[in-house]
């Protein structure tokens, strides 16, 4: 009765069940993380100054070790979901903020010449002219950042089993049966593989303008 | 040139030579060329025709599907590809400078690789940068520093830094504007006269072509060598409708740079000094315009001859002259450029220091173009090696 | 109290500054696993990178293999490798490597890709065999972009060096642990505090080697 996908049941949880709950606890903060990022890089491209100080900040909290963030959120919002899924949105915002930056920075001032001659606002050029030029070092930011977010999720375990896939670990050590973990590690890995890959045909669909097999410039940051 | 030997060009034959890509395309397709040493030839074509990669054959970084190519005599691929190359300078478009080196150390590049020292090789490189013009306060500065034309002369000072026999260019000028083009090409011109070596030169430019070149390869589509020939009897014999066309209009006048202005017959009848004498103006009166010029012989302009007013002529109301000529260097299109922009239809020319020598009349001009064309039927190769400007 | 209340506390407590369990010590450990990790990630990142940067071959499987590896959770391989091979330094050795190696990698082989291929045409010309081409000629160009990468690795390899103490080794990563099991807030904000630090150590570090290495003809100043 000791098999690769039997859960021990003080888990609470079946296996499908586990990633359901890994997949919510590692998208929902990239998706807020995104949310910020889009407005505060576009503040960092309006202003020059502002980008320094702001990557100085980010570079910080991104080497916060993901542990000590849980711990030290534990005493506000307690051993819940929220305590695990508040640093991720740090480090996916971390990991945006530049690439949007850049992204948005790598299109040619002639596009943005023409755009304004042809007389486009300056919000109708930011959404119709620099996003979607932007959009595959938007891409290759959010492919860091989800499966960074997806591996950090399984630290969660440590703090009274938020970890979802990452509670098989703790279960694993509890109960001497080794297969937990690697059921724990493979699940998690193809499960950032398959939302990696998501991503990659997202982009395709998004950018049909680009050449394929093209390769967009990946961002200095990578997966924490 | 002190320590070094002075190396001189080499022969290059291309017997029958194709290169043919894996999937099937004909880069360049048996093509026979003879390199004469010691001279430009120019490969010229549009684009897709071959000419870079017949180039790059010569220093096998593409290496011919068949045929051979010899190098005074010798096969190319019987040397180690890098002895072959180092013996070989090579120039490219945007001149491809290492940016993390200064441009002593870009220059002494070579000579590096060949065991110089360190010492000796820089002190080359200077000597190198003097020779292509090239301020030597230039010496420690990094390429992004330089303009694109000071960029290709630094091309052009490391291709030469090993003093290599051969000079292969890829269409080095083709990415400055036309004015430091034209700087770039009297340099190269000059810098020829002095070490001649054998310079192989790609360009998509025809006029660039007839400029530099001793020979001019045209190349066409697929390969093909269209015609081969020095310049001036290229623009008169064109061999078929493609290089016609591809010579563009007016390569009737433009074959006119290859004849000298000096045969022309100058007269100085219709010339005046500014404060000629009566009796010398009535002398002049026969012609329909007077050249005016200040008592030491510059041109000041034309007039009519019953405008002029002995002893003072005022040179207020003289029609401009337009721009001279100068018969010892200057050719019969220069002349005739003159000739057809002046107000009068008479060209002006002038010696070295700017005084008028005489006048010529268009007519007189046309004589001179009749006279050079049945002379030049007459021999078989080109009146003039290289085009006077 | 608050975060900086904590820190205070924990940096003004004399007794976390010697002995076994005292900041020196524990600097040291994470210090050394740190550039363990990161030396072994360089040796196998570095030289792939850079061959198949040159050759321009190999791109796909490379992209793939970085993938792969990204995704394994660096807290999920060190739980399983304890459990199959014990406690230990290479159990911890692993997972950071796995972790480090991608973006050495990746950049590395982008970094060298993306070199003006003008110069290197250039060099070729002039009779350079290739290895003199890719290490005196593209190097030196990609350096920035290929500390870049190693930079990035190295920050990741800081922060999560700390899961070391979990599995009963040392290193900064001992006071988070601890004070999570103890309750003891003010250690985990001291150790985090830390790992921040040297973590901006490194950050100046490699700005400092970008400036010695890096020549003023790419730095472009």
């Amino acid at each position: 009765m000791n098999g690769f996908f039997d859960i021990p049941s003080d888990l609470q949880n079946t296996w499908a069940g586990l990633i359901g709950l890994h997949l919510r606890e590692a998208l929902l903060p990239v998706l807020a993380g995104l949310v910020l990022a889009l407005p505060l890089a576009q503040l960092c491209v309006r202003f020059r100054w502002l980008y320094p100080p702001v990557l100085g900040v980010t570079t910080v909290l991104y080497a916060v070790p993901s542990l000590a963030f849980f711990v030290v959120l534990i005493d506000y919002t307690g051993q819940t979901e929220l305590t695990v899924m508040i640093p991720l949105a740090v480090y996916s915002l971390v990991v945006l903020v530049p690439a949007i930056v850049d992204g948005v920075r790598s299109v040619p001032q002639e596009t943005l010449a023409a755009a304004t001659a042809m007389g486009f606002g300056p919000v109708r050029r930011y959404v119709q002219v620099q996003l979607p030029i932007a959009v595959p070092a938007l891409v290759a930011g959010l492919r860091v950042a989800v499966v960074s977010s997806i591996s950090l999720v399984s630290v969660g375990a440590l703090i009274g089993n938020q970890g979802a896939l990452g509670n098989l670990l703790a279960a694993a050590q509890k109960y001497d049966r080794p297969e937990l973990a690697a059921n724990s590690v493979l699940t998690t890995a193809l499960l950032a593989i398959a939302c990696d890959a998501a991503l990659v045909g997202l982009r395709a669909l998004l950018t049909p303008w680009m050449p394929r097999g093209g390769r967009g410039r990946r961002p200095a940051v990578m997966a924490k | 040139m002190s320590a070094h030997r002075r190396v001189f060009g080499a022969l290059i034959r291309m017997d029958s030579v194709t290169k043919r890509y894996p999937d099937g395309t004909v880069a360049v397709d048996r093509l026979s060329l003879e390199i004469p040493d010691r001279s430009i030839t120019v490969l010229v074509g549009p684009s897709g025709c071959g000419k870079t990669t017949t180039l790059r054959m010569i220093n096998r970084m593409v290496e011919p599907s068949e045929g051979t190519i010899l190098l005074d005599g010798e096969d190319v691929t019987r040397q180690p590809v890098t002895t072959l190359r180092r013996s070989m300078g090579y120039v490219i478009q945007n001149a491809g400078l290492f940016q993390h080196r200064t441009i002593v150390d870009n220059i002494a590049t070579v000579p590096r690789m060949l065991g110089r020292s360190k010492r000796e090789a820089r002190e080359r490189a200077a000597e190198l940068m003097e020779r292509v013009g090239l301020d030597t306060a230039l010496a420690r500065r990094y390429p992004y520093q330089l303009s694109g034309g000071q960029q290709q002369r630094v091309g052009v000072a490391r291709a030469l830094a090993a003093d290599p026999p051969v000079l292969l260019m890829d269409e080095p000028f083709s990415a400055v504007d036309p004015v430091v083009r034209k700087g770039l090409q009297d340099e190269l011109l000059r810098i020829q006269d002095e070490l001649g070596k054998t310079i192989v030169f790609v360009t998509h430019d025809i006029d660039e072509a007839i400029r530099l070149g001793t020979m001019v390869a045209v190349m066409r589509e697929g390969g093909r060598l269209a015609q081969y020939a020095p310049p001036a009897e290229l623009l008169s014999a064109p061999a078929d409708a493609f290089v016609e066309d591809f010579l563009g209009a007016d390569r009737g006048v433009r074959r006119l740079s290859f004849f000298p202005a000096a045969g022309l017959e100058l007269t100085t009848v219709p010339v005046v000094p500014v404060d000629a004498t009566a009796k010398r103006l009535g002398a002049a009166a026969k012609s329909p315009y007077l050249l005016v010029t200040d008592v030491d012989g510059r041109p000041l302009g034309w007039s009519e001859p019953r405008d002029l007013t002995p002893g003072d002529i005022g040179t207020d109301r003289l029609l401009p002259y337009g721009r001279p000529f100068t018969p010892g260097t200057d050719s019969l299109r220069a002349a005739l450029d003159c000739a057809v922009l002046s107000p009068t239809g008479w060209a002006v020319a002038v010696d070295a220091d700017g005084k008028v020598l005489g006048v010529v009349s268009q007519s007189a001009i046309g004589e001179a173009i009749r006279t050079a064309h049945a002379g030049h039927a007459g021999a078989a190769s080109a009146p003039v090696t290289g085009a006077v400007s | 109290m608050n975060v900086l209340d904590f820190a205070g506390a924990f940096f003004g407590d004399g007794a976390h500054w010697h002995g076994y369990d005292g900041i020196p010590q524990r600097l040291l450990e994470h210090v050394q696993y740190s550039l363990l990790a990161l030396g072994l990630a360089a040796l196998i990142g570095l030289p792939v990178g850079l061959v198949t940067g040159h050759t321009g071959r190999g791109g796909n499987a490379l992209a793939l293999v970085a993938t792969a590896a990204r995704a394994l959770p660096s807290f999920g391989l060190l739980v399983l490798i304890v459990i199959m091979m014990g406690f230990g330094l290479l159990p911890v050795m692993i997972p950071l490597v796995i972790l480090a190696v991608p973006p050495i990698l990746v950049t590395t082989y982008e970094a060298v890709r993306s070199v003006d291929p003008a110069p290197v045409d250039a060099a070729r010309g002039m009779g350079m065999r290739e290895g003199r081409i890719l290490l005196q000629v593209e190097l030196p160009v990609a350096l920035p972009l290929i500390l870049s990468g190693l930079r990035s690795a190295a920050i990741q390899i800081v922060s999560t060096a700390t899961i070391a103490a979990y599995v009963s080794l040392g290193g900064l990563g001992r006071y988070i642990v601890d004070g999570l099991y103890q309750r003891d807030y003010e250690k985990v904000v001291g150790g985090a505090t830390l790992v921040a630090v040297l973590a901006l150590v490194t950050l100046a570090l490699f700005w400092a080697a970008g400036r010695l290495a890096v020549s003023p003809g790419v730095r472009r100043r």
